[in-house]
């Protein structure tokens, strides 16, 4: 369903990267340390905002009753994996008054500063939140940031041609006999890659330890034969269209999938998989308007109504409890959408790791170099 | 003002060479500025450089794993370049030997697909070439031609055939200016003088026609040993090309000295293989 566009976002964002440059060092200060502090209520917000989002995972619907109620038009662009997204703003481009970056990303974004604190004046839908979404790790307070939808990375199948699986092993230690054998795919994304052999193996999908990382590279080698390719954008339309019967991906776009072929299916082995929470947040780069109408568009988005537009559209599992109370019973007790305890158990968050980011992306072009 | 201008020829080629000039300093020699100067930096945590000179980023850039990837791109490179003369060079000499009313028309139906952008042209290729879904493998099943789906996706079959239909012209108009502004007394002197066809053509059209082969070689080598689109969509992100790798160093990795490295040095060596192949083909000329 992701059909977006993204080796022209990547090329964009390469251009930037290549023209930007200095950009990073001096934006902080320009909303750190404002000179006149306004009163909020003086500020009128302005008349459009830009909305840097992932592809197909809001009903555009939403932003004609938004734009119906405030007078404030939603003007929509779009990435395709967080670091894409956060190579872009680093590399200097403004513009963007609302991004949504992973729970992970909102960290690195925190540390760099590059977020800038939310109004809660203009946001009282904050109380539409359920609690552990008010407290998350990363961001406790929601200072910076309020989560948007969450979900979870196991495996999409074909029903019909394969039974569901129950460990990772279909990949890692894959049936060469088995109908997915050459007809699988992994999401192309270093971090959910080794992620999914390190859940395998039973190890922490943050690790640093170079013996169990040379394990997770053996695994991920062992599953390439068995390999159609490697794709963080089409997995779920291929699953759909039959071209592959196994993929790595993401539960919102497999269950999307299911809606154009009722034999895929989502599932976590039972090793586990991984959680994650993607968030909205405001550049520190915004004008006061700008950013008054994001908070105000933010706050939309928490109200019960719309939490339930969102979830009916993308179909993850929304952070909004009063949206979840307006929510189909079928919905909310799917566990492919809201996982039952014991699997929520053992799901793992992706935490930023630093410089040492770089020793998996080694591994991972190893991999793909690998014949 | 215009007097001015006639008096003094200096300042005249200055005013006419202004703009170009300009655009390129700052769109091309700041940008390769930047990218060297980041070579020798070190890296921002999550992306950018901290201002402190290294070597780090070129040492590594020698690792074999970067060698080895980037042999590889440069052996696709030069297949796709060597078809695309196979296929362009006699496309080229049709096009230059019709009349001028076909000439037009063929030059056209070339440029036609660039009407339309590269990736979706790539997006369609897709379609066609996936395993088990794509138009061709589908039909030729359905026909029962074949019984297994026939390898056409995922692998450098599929990254060197995107390549080549991507590039294609690039390779054809050089020829096709050179081809054409062969002076035809030459080709009939050499008959003239019983010179063969394969002769003609060895000894006179080849020759001649040199600077074009080399300008459409070059156009077509550096961007197929740069291509990233390509591979991760044809190639199914089964098979590493160092454009890949770069691109992955500023979109995965945050790493952007170590790209800016790769790049450096690639840039490094196209620049001496170009210069070399302009020599030789002058040589030779």
């Amino acid at each position: 369903m992701r059909t977006r566009l993204v080796v022209l976002g990547l090329l964009v964002a390469l251009l930037l990267v290549a023209c930007g440059g200095g950009g990073t060092e001096t934006a902080p200060a320009e909303s750190s340390a404002p000179t006149t502090p306004e009163p909020v209520a003086e500020v009128e917000p302005a008349q459009e905002i830009q909305f840097f989002n992932w592809s197909e995972y809001i009903d555009p619907d939403i932003y004609e009753i938004f734009e119906d109620e405030y007078g404030i038009r939603v003007v929509e662009s779009n990435f395709a994996s967080n670091e894409e997204m956060l190579a872009k703003l680093q590399g200097g481009a403004t513009g963007y008054d609302l991004i949504v970056p992973s729970d992970y990303t909102v960290a690195i974004m925190i540390e760099e500063g590059m977020l800038a604190e939310l109004d809660h004046a203009n946001i009282p839908n904050l109380e539409n939140l359920s609690p552990r979404f008010r407290q998350v790790p990363y961001d406790p307070g929601n200072k910076y940031c309020v989560p948007y939808q969450w979900g979870t990375t196991g495996i999409g199948y074909n029903s019909a041609l394969i039974d569901e699986p129950t460990s990772w092993a279909v990949l890692f230690d894959p049936d060469p006999n088995a109908p997915y054998y050459g007809r699988a795919m992994m999401l192309d994304d270093p971090r959910e890659g080794m992620a999914a052999a390190l859940v395998y193996l039973g190890y922490d999908i943050n690790t640093t330890d170079e013996a169990q990382l040379e394990e997770a590279k053996q695994a991920l080698l062992r599953a390439k034969p068995a390999l159609a390719g490697y794709d963080s954008d089409q997995f779920d339309d291929l699953l759909a269209a039959g071209e592959t019967v196994l993929t790595h991906g993401w539960n919102g776009d497999i269950l999307v999938a299911q809606e154009e072929n009722l034999d895929v299916a989502y599932t976590i082995p039972q090793e586990g998989g991984v959680v994650w929470i993607d968030n909205v947040c405001i550049p520190n780069t915004v004008t006061p308007e700008r950013k008054k109408a994001a908070e105000i568009f933010i706050n939309f988005l928490l109200r019960q109504d719309i939490g339930v537009l969102l979830s009916e559209f993308n179909y993850y599992a929304s952070p909004n409890a009063a949206a979840e109370e307006m929510l189909d019973e079928e919905f909310l007790s799917d566990p492919a959408v809201y996982p039952p305890p014991q699997v929520l158990d053992k799901l793992q968050y992706i935490e930023p790791l630093g410089d040492f980011e770089s020793v998996y992306q080694r591994i991972w072009d190893e991999v793909k170099a690998a014949r | 003002m215009i007097e001015t201008l006639r008096r003094r020829p200096g300042l005249q080629a200055a005013l006419l060479i202004f703009p170009a000039a300009s655009f390129l300093v700052v769109f091309f020699l700041m940008p390769l500025f930047i990218v060297v100067a980041y070579s020798f930096l070190e890296r921002g945590k999550y992306g950018g450089v901290v201002w402190s000179f290294t070597l780090e980023n070129l040492q590594r850039a020698v690792d074999p794993l970067y060698f080895n990837t980037f042999l590889r791109s440069a052996r696709i490179a030069g297949l796709t370049t060597v078809i695309c003369l196979l296929i362009g060079y006699p496309l080229a000499y049709l096009i230059a030997t019709q009349s001028d009313r076909r000439r037009n028309f063929l030059l056209l139906a070339l440029m036609i697909p660039f009407w339309s952008n590269f990736l979706v042209r790539t997006y369609a290729w897709l379609t066609l070439l996936r395993t088990n879904t794509g138009l061709i493998n589908v039909t030729l099943m359905g026909l029962g031609l074949i019984r297994e789906p026939l390898p056409l996706f995922g692998n450098d079959f599929a990254i060197i055939l995107g390549l080549v239909y991507g590039w294609l012209p690039d390779m054809v108009l050089p020829l096709y200016a050179a081809l054409s502004r062969l002076d035809p007394s030459l080709l009939e002197a050499a008959s003239d003088l019983y010179a063969p066809g394969r002769r003609v053509f060895t000894r006179v059209v080849w020759p001649l026609t040199l600077p074009g082969v080399a300008a459409g070689s070059i156009l077509v080598f550096i961007p197929s040993l740069g291509a990233f689109i390509t591979p991760a969509l044809l190639g199914g992100g089964k098979s590493l090309m160092i454009g890949n790798v770069i691109n992955n160093q500023f979109l995965a990795a945050h790493d952007w000295p170590f790209g800016s490295a790769l790049s450096t040095i690639m840039i490094g060596l196209m620049l001496l293989a170009t210069l070399a192949y302009f020599r030789l083909v002058r040589r030779r000329g």
